[in-house]
């Protein structure tokens, strides 16, 4: 029935408060553990870790939980490829290393209920096997990182997680490791590398994680928000989970949105919700009205542009945001009104790209220091359109041909952007021209 | 003075002091080391970058990268890799307070480029450089992950967020006049909530 609906794009409700996995996402309740109990952290957790591990996985496959991080695969999925019963050290890694311009989602996840964390990093840990677990989280949160030990020291003071963590029989150490400043450590296998006390640059895949990990040994990394939501599927059920959002695209989703909207905000909302109506009803609307609206990134600097018509009735969860050319991404939603330069926004992301390219792969290393160069002048409306042309090829020469993502991600908002505003660049052009 | 933030240099010096660990330190590293599995050692050499920094005046010298490859027992190189490699260890001395101003889309769509104008003014710095009394240096970075809460700054490990030019030189005027901050949104908000 809610699937109906939403394909008709009607208006709906508002996500009903006690369907919100983050009681407390904004930190007016009480943090730690006090609040984390009477929030419903920790409850039931002996029972759950007393399922088999197989079950769990299932659980989480069956709600259709799809990862957090970016990439949408399933998290069920994804543990099921962790090998079994294999006598070696398995490993969870979280990634808290939240950089993706627009992106500020775990950040409040782990501030203000850090314990959704703690508790879903050991029952995750339980599924795969893995009796140690690893936060990597980004160097700038500082306050973020203090926050979290305190409440891994607070599980621990409890029993809630070390020897025979909730009394279950199991045995489970959580450590945190703080980043130090680069974008590129967000990247799996990056991570990685930066735990392992070396520069994040990204492993070649195969081999997966999965197989050869963290120190050599089985690993799975999960983004923040897919692990903190797993305690509420596992109590509430797949499919109360299910019940929210559509078919593939289910549960709550936290939606950061900055930029120019009359107030910005991060907020948990149903998978699926409207994109004008994220903006109207969460933020009070575009700066200037809607009808000043430039352009929406709907997840993340690197998620292509959407234009105003294709704002109008997009749907803010993965199949709908893809179908439309772009993606979910992060949900880090970034609202151009006409009074900015869009090919500035872009040429910013540039910027950032050149800045976190680790150098690895030429097409990357080089060609994010060309694109943002050349990006520079077409702000400034000296380039022609064939150069324009010569540019829309380059990123395509660099997508697709390097190591990690960060070369597709530097690509896709200036592929996103000649798309979407081509004649508008054209005509910065000829003014130019005619000016000199 | 140099052109380059001071995290993203790769031009290491020597401070001419000797550097050994703190007695504190020394304890909170046998700490971080047991983090991480036995042999894996070189694990530490991010966090134990942090405990040199803090215990360096906030930023990295060829001593103290010394002293760190003593420590995890891992060549030199290494570390120094590891120390150029990520932008939040200064390869160089800084001031006091040094101060990120973000400068990524999101910020700069609520006015970011005001904020680093105030800055400068009241800080008397050009971007990338040290205040006269060692007060300041201010650098401008990219996105600092609070982006519902921008334009923001950090100022060593505190977020300033939600802010304007007047809320920009208030907390400027106060950490020159020695007077305490109210850290997060300078809008009254409690998080990112919408208000």
């Amino acid at each position: 029935m809610l699937l109906v609906l939403k394909k008709a794009g009607e208006v709906q409700k508002m996500l009903n408060e006690k369907d919100k996995v983050f009681q407390n996402l904004h930190g007016f309740q009480e943090p730690f553990i006090e609040g984390a109990l009477k929030r419903g952290s920790w409850s039931n957790t002996k029972e759950i870790l007393s399922k088999d591990q197989n079950d769990i996985i299932e659980l989480v496959k069956s709600s259709q939980l799809r990862g957090r991080g970016g990439a949408g695969f399933s998290t069920g999925l994804k543990w099921s490829f962790m090998p079994k019963n294999t006598g070696k050290q398995h490993y969870l890694v979280v990634n808290a290393d939240e950089s993706e311009p627009g992106t500020c989602k775990d950040r409040e996840i782990i501030r203000n209920d850090p314990h959704t964390l703690v508790e879903g990093c050991l029952i995750a840990s339980y599924a795969i096997q893995a009796t140690k677990c690893y936060i990597y989280i980004r160097g700038e949160y500082h306050h973020e990182y203090v926050q979290l030990e305190k409440a891994i020291e607070e599980a621990y003071e409890r029993g809630f997680i070390g020897k025979n963590a909730c009394g279950s029989g199991f045995d489970f150490d959580l450590y945190v490791h703080r980043g130090a400043g680069a974008y590129i450590c967000g990247e799996e296998t990056a991570l990685l590398e930066s735990l392992e006390g070396k520069k994040g640059q990204p492993r070649l895949k195969p081999p997966f994680p999965a197989g050869v990990g963290l120190y050599g040994m089985p690993t799975t990394i999960n983004n923040v928000e897919s692990i903190a939501v797993v305690p509420t599927i596992l109590r509430r059920g797949p499919d109360w989970f299910k019940s929210i959002g559509a078919e593939n695209n289910t549960g709550t989703k936290i939606f950061c949105i900055s930029g120019n909207v009359n107030k910005p905000c991060t907020i948990e909302e149903e998978m699926g919700i409207p994109l004008k109506e994220l903006v109207e009803k969460h933020c009070d609307g575009v700066e200037g009205g809607w009808d000043n609206l430039k352009a929406i990134v709907p997840g993340g600097s690197s998620t292509p542009m959407l234009p105003k018509n294709i704002c109008e009735s997009v749907l803010m969860n993965f199949d709908d945001l893809k179908a439309n050319g772009s993606g979910l991404g992060t949900a880090g939603v970034i609202v151009v009104n006409k009074n900015n330069d869009i090919a500035e926004v872009i040429e910013r992301f540039a910027h950032f790209y050149k800045h976190e390219s680790c150098g690895q792969c030429t097409p990357c290393r080089e060609g994010t220091g060309w694109m943002h160069r050349m990006m520079q002048r077409l702000v400034r409306g000296e380039i022609s359109p064939e150069q324009i042309e010569l540019l829309e090829n380059v990123t395509k020469q660099v997508e697709g041909h390097t190591i990690c993502a960060l070369g597709d991600a530097a690509a896709w908002p200036i592929q996103g952007l000649i798309k979407n505003f081509k004649s508008e660049l054209i005509s910065k052009y000829n003014k130019k021209l005619k000016a000199s | 003075m140099s052109s380059n933030h001071p995290g993203l240099s790769n031009n290491f010096s020597r401070s001419g002091e000797k550097f050994s660990w703190s007695k504190d330190n020394l304890r909170s590293i046998k700490n971080i080391i047991s983090k991480y599995p036995k042999g894996r050692e070189q694990s530490a050499v991010m966090p134990l970058l942090y405990l040199a920094q803090e215990q360096n005046n906030n930023w990295i010298s060829i001593e103290c990268i010394e002293t760190i490859s003593e420590t995890l027992n891992m060549p030199k190189i290494r570390v120094t890799e590891v120390a150029s490699f990520y932008s939040m260890y200064n390869t160089r001395p800084v001031g006091e307070n040094l101060v990120q101003i973000c400068r990524t889309s999101p910020c700069w769509l609520r006015g970011s480029n005001k904020i680093t104008k105030t800055i400068c003014k009241e800080t008397k710095c050009e971007i990338n450089d040290t205040s006269d009394d060692n007060k300041f240096t201010v650098v401008e970075v990219e996105c600092l992950g609070a982006c519902s809460n921008g334009p923001m700054i950090q100022i060593n490990n505190d977020f300033f967020e939600d802010l304007d030019e007047e809320s920009t030189k208030k907390i400027i005027d106060n950490i020159k006049e020695g007077k305490p901050n109210v850290i997060g949104s300078q809008k009254g908000r409690r998080s990112s909530e919408n208000a």
